[in-house]
């Protein structure tokens, strides 16, 4: 598309005669353009592997059969599983041949969602949620925690050694848990900023910590002791109407 | 009658003259010896106090086995080939009779909802029809449906099944947010022990219906809980709501008949059916009957989510199952009832209002989905509030132009709020422009990003306006948009129109800064 273009602009022009709008245009914290690097062309082949591929076709029968386009999001899911955890444009076109659909379309939905990470990530992928109920029970703090612990400057990087990275997220649905991060797949909840670098330390040694909340409680109890639910459950038929018993 | 009440009366008003050092309040004591009146008052019910035994999640706190064997020890999938084959109007009416309304959020009646599906002459129709399961579970302080999801995903699935049946469904389909892995996965084991048992899949129950449940996972995106988008999500589009009519009843889900239903509301009606209409109404006031989740954040002793009874005061529900605010009832700042789209209210409030979605929505807020999150008085509430319109700016889906652009305007507006660098003028401004983003868009985030600001100037204007006057104090006066006056070079002409030069009533802060 910019071929044609030079390949260096001379810089007076586009850097001081701003003639009209005198602000610099912000940018979107992502990029929605695609841009070939050496890292992320079309050329560069994908495949689902054997196991990906049952997958696949058993995503795509739970669908109506003209309806296949509606696997885009589990298929995008399982490419970015299988390329190291982020959806590459080859990831895009794959899906899109797989499932018969225009690429554009495939790319209109990769940048929609924010799940879908279009630059390459690190080994462990850290999600600090920052929303209102993990910020008032410190999420700031494990934010901070996991920067300082990773050597980051700012949340959307990159460790050197490629280990970690780490980003802010908006609410992962675990409220009553905050303040709460997601490694991978799991969510690692009550957290301070010590049990923070503790997960984080035992990533970094390859081990994988126990997910959930890392204070004691099993789940969203009250964590003074059960509220509720203290008796044993109820079995079938109980309490039903006479029909029922 | 009449002369024994009268000299009852009589010899009251002695007793009452005869003891002139009598307080105002113990004769009114005296006087409740009824004379005239017959009517007795109704006697005040007090809402709350939920045993367990009407409690229908009994692995909310997944200390049980959430596998099929587990599930029916719970009573779960116990004669569902019953209620199938008792069908479609009886289980309907039975929703309708129980006063469920949905869960989700809107609170419409769950059985008016589901009895949309079945209009006259909807044999004929020849099309596929779909039940659509929203766990898409993303509003900031619900995390409600993840227990349900984890701990009782058999409850849901048999919910499928029943409501399924209720509006002649062939299919469910099971949006479960794509964060949701762990939870994703104890669904997908539940409909695999399903099938594997008959439950679910041709002759569902050995009843000769035939309905199939599927989990679709979807990829981040908040703005997929609102119907129609997460319909579009579901056909593998960016999830981008649709207009309204038609509505998903008449053409939704790969354009047939669908109903999206909140995975709460789907998985309580099994226990609706088995243990009777009237006894989930006999929870809860008129018109908010039930039980429900509530799932607690924020500042109080011990965060929880808890199935409670509706109308519950806000205050007993901290209190019994939150260990109280942190620092005492006094430390209350304001609490947001519902998740993050309802405006906060205030602790006078807050002291007597009842989780319901009457009683919130008089005290000009919502239940919403009942996710309560509190704050104490160490809170910045405006930073607090600043937070959401960050997040609404960051989830808006860039359909409709005044929330595309009016919840970037109030999130940086929001943000200097929270410096104070902004002229006083400006909190009407805002409220102008969250005006102007409510009700002009196709669905309700526009709404939801407006309300939480609304509310915060509603009740907390005068430390948002101390907040502005201490900036002031600090930095001489701001134009609007933020600039500083002083910054400002008189030697280019400068707009008269940006408040630069506007005389200001102003006050002195009110705490030092």
């Amino acid at each position: 598309m910019f071929a044609r273009l030079p390949k260096r602009l001379p810089a007076p022009i586009l850097f001081t005669r701003r003639p009209v709008c005198s602000s610099i245009p912000r940018k979107s914290e992502a990029l929605f353009i695609h841009r070939d690097t050496p890292y992320n062309n079309p050329k560069i082949a994908f495949e689902f592997n054997a196991d990906n591929m049952k997958r696949a076709q058993e995503i795509i029968a739970r669908y109506p059969p003209q309806y296949k386009k509606a696997a885009v999001i589990p298929l995008l899911d399982l490419g970015q599983r299988q390329n190291n955890g982020w959806t590459s444009i080859s990831v895009m076109n794959y899906v899109a041949k797989l499932l018969e659909m225009p690429p554009m379309r495939v790319y209109e939905v990769a940048t929609f969602y924010t799940m879908f990470n279009r630059e390459p990530i690190g080994q462990h992928f850290v999600q600090v949620c920052t929303t209102t109920p993990c910020m008032l029970r410190g999420s700031t703090d494990i934010l901070n925690a996991c920067l300082e612990y990773t050597g980051l400057e700012k949340a959307g990087m990159t460790s050197k050694d490629g280990k970690f990275t780490v980003v802010e997220v908006e609410c992962q649905g675990a409220c009553s848990n905050a303040p709460m991060m997601v490694v991978g797949d799991d969510f690692y909840e009550d957290l301070t900023p010590a049990t923070t670098k503790k997960v984080l330390d035992a990533f970094a040694k390859g081990q994988k910590p126990k997910a959930g909340p890392q204070s004691g409680r099993r789940t969203s109890e009250n964590s003074a002791g059960l509220t509720a639910l203290t008796t044993k459950p109820y079995g079938p038929g109980e309490f039903c109407t006479p029909e029922f018993q | 009658m009449l002369r024994a009440s009268s000299s009852s009366s009589s010899a009251m008003l002695k007793a009452s003259l005869s003891t002139p050092a009598l307080s105002r309040p113990f004769r009114a004591k005296l006087r409740l010896a009824r004379s005239l009146a017959t009517v007795a008052d109704p006697p005040v019910r007090r809402y709350g106090g939920l045993k367990d035994q009407d409690r229908i999640f009994t692995n909310l706190y997944c200390r049980h086995d959430h596998g099929l064997k587990g599930a029916q020890a719970r009573g779960d999938w116990h004669r569902t080939k019953d209620i199938i084959l008792k069908g479609d109007a009886w289980i309907i009416q039975t929703i309708k009779d129980s006063g469920l309304r949905g869960r989700g959020g809107a609170g419409f009646p769950s059985g008016l909802k589901w009895s949309f599906m079945n209009k006259p002459g909807w044999e004929k129709d020849p099309r596929p029809r779909y039940l659509v399961i929203n766990a898409d579970e993303g509003e900031p302080g619900t995390c409600k449906d993840r227990e349900i999801l984890r701990g009782d995903p058999h409850k849901l699935i048999e919910g499928c099944l029943v409501a399924g049946r209720a509006m002649n469904a062939t299919a469910a389909y099971i949006y479960i947010r794509g964060e949701f892995y762990q939870e994703a996965s104890h669904v997908q084991q539940a409909i695999n022990e399903a099938y594997a048992a008959g439950l679910i899949g041709k002759d569902a129950c050995g009843s000769g219906y035939s309905f199939d449940v599927y989990v679709h996972r979807g990829a981040g995106a908040y703005i997929c809980g609102e119907e129609t988008a997460l319909i579009e999500s579901l056909e593998g589009k960016q999830g981008k709501p649709r207009l309204k009519p038609p509505f998903p009843a008449d053409v939704g889900l790969f354009g047939c008949p669908t109903t999206v239903a909140n995975v709460e509301t789907v998985a309580v009606a099994p226990t609706i059916c088995r243990r009777g209409a009237s006894w989930f109404a006999s929870f809860g006031r008129e018109r908010n009957q039930g039980t429900k989740l509530f799932c607690i954040s924020g500042h109080v002793n011990n965060p929880c989510v808890v199935e409670e009874e509706m109308s519950i005061p806000l205050k007993e529900l901290l209190e019994k199952h939150c260990g109280g605010i942190r620092g005492g009832w006094d430390n209350l700042l304001g609490i947001v009832p519902g998740g993050s789209s309802v405006p906060v209210i205030p602790p006078d409030v807050c002291a007597e209002v009842l989780m319901d979605f009457d009683s919130l929505k008089d005290a000009l807020s919502g239940l919403g989905t009942g996710a309560v999150i509190v704050m104490d008085k160490s809170t910045d509430i405006i930073s607090a509030i600043a937070r959401f319109a960050d997040f609404y700016k960051h989830e808006s889906c860039g359909q409709c132009t005044p929330c595309r652009e009016g919840t970037s305007w109030m999130r940086n507006m929001m943000h200097r709020l929270t410096e104070g660098r902004a002229h006083t003028r400006e909190i009407d401004m805002l409220l102008e422009l969250s005006k102007q983003i409510e009700g002009r868009t196709i669905c309700a985030l526009g709404d939801a990003a407006a309300w939480p600001i609304q509310g915060l100037m509603r009740h907390f204007r005068p430390l948002v306006e101390d907040r502005i006057a201490q900036y002031r104090a600090a930095n001489g006066p701001v134009a609007f948009g933020g600039r500083l006056v002083k910054e400002m070079n008189d030697d280019i002409a400068i707009p008269d129109n940006l408040g630069a030069r506007l005389p200001e009533a102003f006050k002195a802060p009110q705490s030092p800064a």
